[in-house]
Order: C-alpha cells, then structure tokens, then sequence
C-alpha cells in the first residue's frame, strides 16, 4: 500500500534551516512508514513559492491553480509535515495564511508532525502554544512528539546525552515514528467525493434534518 | 439566450479623480443603466440588494418598479434577493406586486448574502444560511403556487389560512434563479425544484464553475426536470473595452488596482488570466465569452458586471453601449451556432404562461379571507 506524505515548510529564505527540519523528518517518517511494510509518497510544499497567492487568495477568495493544487495535495494526504519558523512568539505569518484559507474541516482527522526553528531553544514552547492549538482548530490529529530546532540544535552529535536536552536526531525519530504509526493506520475510503458533493440529502435538508 | 447588467449598486470613490458620488448620484445612474440597456437591445437589467454602506440598492422592488414604469422590453431582475433574511412572505407580496406592475417582466435570483452582521440585524444567524435558504424558499414557492397556505416552519411564525397577494400574474410564478458560487447545496435545491441555477463566476477560475454548474445538470435530470442539456444556467461577466486593447488597459487599470475585493491583489493581468474579467477590444470580450459554453454546456443568461469600482457613470453608459452594439449582437449569431433545438431558451413570463396552457386567474379575489364571506354571499344575506 503506497501512503502520501505532505510537507509544509514556511521558511522565507533558500536554503532555509525549516526546510531542513522538515527534510531530516521527512526521512525519518518515510524510514517508519516502510518499516510497517507500507511505501509513501512524499509531496513538498514549499509556501515561499505561493505567499503572492495566498495574499491574494485572502483579498479574492480564490485560489491560483498552483496554490489550489498545494491545498489539495496537503489536503488530501494521508499525514502531513507543518514546519513553521517562530517569529515574534508564535508561527510564521505566511504559515499561519496557508492554514486560514484551506476549508474548513479538511483536515479533520488528518494525522499532523508539527516542527519549528529559531534561533534559540528560548521559543520552544511556541510549538505547544501556538502551532498544537492551531491544528486544535483544524481537528487534526497532532502527534504528542513535537520537533524543535534552535540553530545550535544543527551542532549536536547524534546520541548524545551531555546536556539535558534530548538530541535532535532522538526527537526527530520518536516523532517520525509516531506520525508513521497513525499514517499507516489511516482509512483509505474515507474522502467524500471532493467539492461540489452533496453529503445529505435534499429531501433531509427540507424537512431540516 | 440572454444578455444583460447586473448592478451590486456599491457608491465607490472613482480612484481618478478621488470624487465619490451621492447615495442620490448613485440611485439615478442604476436607473439611467437600466434604461441604456433597454435601449441597446439587451435583454435584462437586475440589481443586487445590500443592507449596509456603502451600497445604495437596499429595496429592489421600489427600484425594479420605478425602471418598469419607464421601459418596455427589459427584463427586471435581482442579483441577488436575500431569501435568508428577508421574510418569503413579503418577497412573494412583493415580486408578485412587481411582476403585475412590470406586466410580466420580472424574473429573481434567489442568494444567501455574505456581510454577517446582516444575518443578525434581521433577526437571524449566519450559521443557519443554507437552512435558511432551503426553508424560505419552500415557502415563497408554494405562496406562489397555492391560493391558501398552511405552513409551519423553524424560522418564521407559522401560518394558517394564509394567501398571499395579489396572486401571480396569469396564475404563473415568476421565474426564479438561485445563486451560489461554491455551496453544492444551492446548485441542488435549484435542480430539485427545476429552477434556474446562476453562478456568479466573476471572480473565480471557469474550472470552478464548470464543477458547479455540472452539478447542477446532473441533479436537474435526476429529478425528472429534462436532460442535463436542458437544465436553466445564468452566468457572470465582467469586461472593460475601448477600441484597442491597450488603450482599455491604461484606462481600466487605476479603477482595477483600487477596486474594492481584488484591488491591491493580484496583478490585473492574472485576474484577467484566472477569471471571466476581460480588459480588451470588443473582439477580444466576443472571442472569450463565446467560449464560456464550452466549459458550462449551451446557457440562458449572460450578465455583466459594468458599473463598479467608481467608474464614472459616463464611461460606464459608453460600455454598455459597445456591449449592446457591438459585442453582443455578434455573441447571439455565434452562440446560436451548433446550439441544439432541444436546449431550451432562457424562461420568459409570456413562455411560461403558454407552457402552462393559457392564463389562469385565480378566484381567489372574491372571497374576503378575514369574514369569509363572498361579495354575492353578502347579497343574499342582506
């Protein structure tokens, strides 16, 4: 059974260091989803590429077709990556627009990694704060693991235990695991048909069902 | 097919010039478009109806009646009626008033409204829309079908023994259309009762409309209306023209960089790309609204957006004559093309009384529903 990823970077530059959050735990959650015996299909979603869309998606109420197929292909995956970086005390504005113009309730139930950078571990609790409360709304499924990456956190040895922080690598793979394991779980009928279906009938919608 | 203006009646400053016209202003330049596009040659005129500034058309009826009395030809309708927060009772009182006065010429589109704070200054929840929509219209529809009505619902007080007048003229419902630009919903209740389906497509990709309107087809065969091909589709425009195309873009770009909703977005270049919007010579708005049945199947009703974004009643008077001389009458002779004889027209009063087997005149009159007493009843008790 092949599952699809999808990956929502929000960082502003390139090369930017949420990008490579979001690479380090693409990996590990395409490594966890095979060890289940499953493939997975990864789609990136860098929102740097589609911030003139998005701002106009919020003045016109339509999307780009580009920006409508990134929606879809966040959308309709089976998991998703979210890495935003922290500015000001909570998610990026260009990330914090990408989740205000998906529709509502597409992405009830969908299994979500949230993962942040900064510049110091001092913004960690941003995830818990902002961005886990955020897919809150959503109705997403937020896996307990959440990965942040302060720029020092790119000088750590993997294993290694000489401060009171886990390493990142141990972190990255506990998340990974835990999104694989809800991903690989996941119903494959579930979707309704798309936009433009009707989900009750009009006989119940008249007599106010 | 027909072709028409739909007016949202906003009063926006003309970015030009920084001058914004009167409420007075604005109110005298929707009749005088109404009467330029009778005398044009096109085929309707409706107004939108809004509830807050800066839009002036809040009361349809007294507008439509007063542009009745002062054409001949033209259909009149609206774009949209709140069947949400108006109560069905009065549309029905209303339109059936309008109809009568406008001997036939009137036709509605029925619409949510999107402004929130609408919902509750008349009483209702933003929440409940589609229920709304459903509920209202079920009501004004049998108001308009049935002579005496007991109805019983969740939004309004009930009713009973309730006829609504005057009744219909010739005993025919005016002809309604429902709008919706993204709620499958409304494309449904459209095909269920075989009524028209208008998408506003103005600022959305055709892809967009073509899921919908498909809906709507599908579903208006489903319910034993006729074929899909049969189904009643109104669509959006909104163009801009001058003899070269880029004269039309120098002159449109200021009014559409500060036009309210995408001013400030995307570039006019794009939003002419993605939408129905075409800046350009009267060829170019022939070439691209000829294709638009490509995309929904042969359609009724083709409005245009003309009168927006603060352009000047002049300009906006001018356009519509291009539109109605030069664009139009070749749009006809190319959508008439390979059209199949089984697609029917758009629903006029007059086509729809014949369809109905002649003029029905409701007793109805002769029977005061308060005393239930009949005017010869009351002669022979005197």
């Amino acid at each position: 059974m092949t599952r699809t990823l999808a990956v929502v970077t929000a960082g502003l530059r390139s090369p930017s260091s949420t990008r490579l959050l979001a690479d380090r735990l693409t990996e590990a959650v395409v490594r966890a989803v095979r060890e289940h015996g499953q493939e997975v299909v990864v789609e990136v979603v860098d929102l740097r590429e589609h911030a003139h869309d998005l701002t106009n998606m919020m003045l016109t109420g339509f999307a780009s077709r580009g920006l409508q197929d990134a929606i879809g292909t966040v959308t309709g995956a089976d998991g998703v990556i979210a890495v935003t970086p922290i500015f000001s005390g909570s998610y990026g504005g260009l990330f914090k627009t990408f989740f205000d113009v998906v529709d509502d309730g597409s992405l009830a139930g969908t299994p979500v990694l949230i993962g942040a950078t900064a510049g110091s571990a001092r913004h960690s609790l941003a995830l818990d704060h902002a961005v886990r409360p955020l897919f809150a709304y959503l109705r997403s499924v937020v896996v307990p693991t959440a990965v942040f990456a302060a720029t020092e956190d790119f000088g750590r040895a993997t294993g290694s235990t000489t401060t009171d922080t886990e390493p990142m690598a141990v972190r990255i793979d506990r998340a990974a695991r835990e999104l694989a394991a809800l991903v690989v779980a996941r119903e494959q009928d579930r979707r309704t048909g798309g936009p433009g279906t009707l989900t009750v009938s009009f006989e119940d919608l008249l007599s106010g069902q | 097919m027909q072709f028409g203006i739909f007016s949202v009646g906003d009063v926006t400053m003309d970015p030009t010039t920084g001058r914004t016209p009167t409420e007075a202003e604005r109110i005298q330049a929707m009749v005088a478009i109404a009467l330029k596009a009778e005398e044009v040659g096109l085929d309707v005129f409706a107004s939108g109806e809004h509830h807050n500034p800066p839009f002036v058309p809040s009361s349809p009826t007294t507008l439509l009646g007063f542009i009745a009395a002062r054409t001949e030809r033209i259909v009149l309708s609206t774009a949209t009626t709140l069947i949400t927060t108006n109560d069905p009772v009065k549309i029905a009182e209303d339109y059936a008033m309008l109809q009568h006065l406008a001997d036939g010429r009137v036709d509605l589109m029925m619409g949510r409204g999107n402004t929130g704070p609408v919902y509750p200054w008349f009483g209702q929840d933003i929440r409940n829309g589609i229920a709304l929509a459903v509920e209202n219209y079920a009501l004004l529809h049998r108001l308009w079908r049935e002579d005496v009505v007991d109805w019983e619902g969740r939004f309004r007080t009930p009713l009973q023994s309730f006829t609504s007048t005057p009744r219909p003229l010739d005993g025919v419902a005016p002809f309604v259309w429902h709008g919706s630009i993204r709620s499958p919903e409304i494309a449904e209740q459209a095909a269920y009762y075989g009524d028209g389906f208008f998408h506003n497509n103005i600022f959305w990709p055709i892809e967009h409309t073509q899921q919908m309107v498909r809906l709507y087809r599908q579903r208006f065969e489903h319910y034993g209306h006729g074929s899909a091909d049969q189904a009643i589709v109104g669509l959006g425009g909104q163009v801009f023209m001058r003899k070269s195309s880029q004269e039309a873009k120098r002159e449109f770009r200021p009014y559409f960089d500060n036009a309210p909703v995408y001013g400030h977005g995307p570039s006019m270049e794009d939003f002419t790309a993605q939408t129905p919007l075409t800046v350009g010579s009267p060829q170019e708005v022939i070439d691209r609204y000829a294709t638009m049945r490509d995309h929904v199947g042969d359609y009724q009703r083709q409005l245009f957006l003309m009168d927006h974004a603060g352009l000047p009643l002049t300009t906006v008077l001018e356009q519509i004559e291009i539109l109605g001389e030069e664009v139009v009458p070749v749009l006809r002779k190319e959508l008439a093309v390979g059209r199949p004889a089984h697609v029917p027209d758009a629903p006029t009063h007059t086509a729809r009384v014949a369809a109905a087997g002649g003029s029905r005149t409701s007793g109805i009159t002769a029977v005061d529903d308060v005393t239930g007493v009949s005017p010869e009843h009351a002669q022979v008790t005197r």
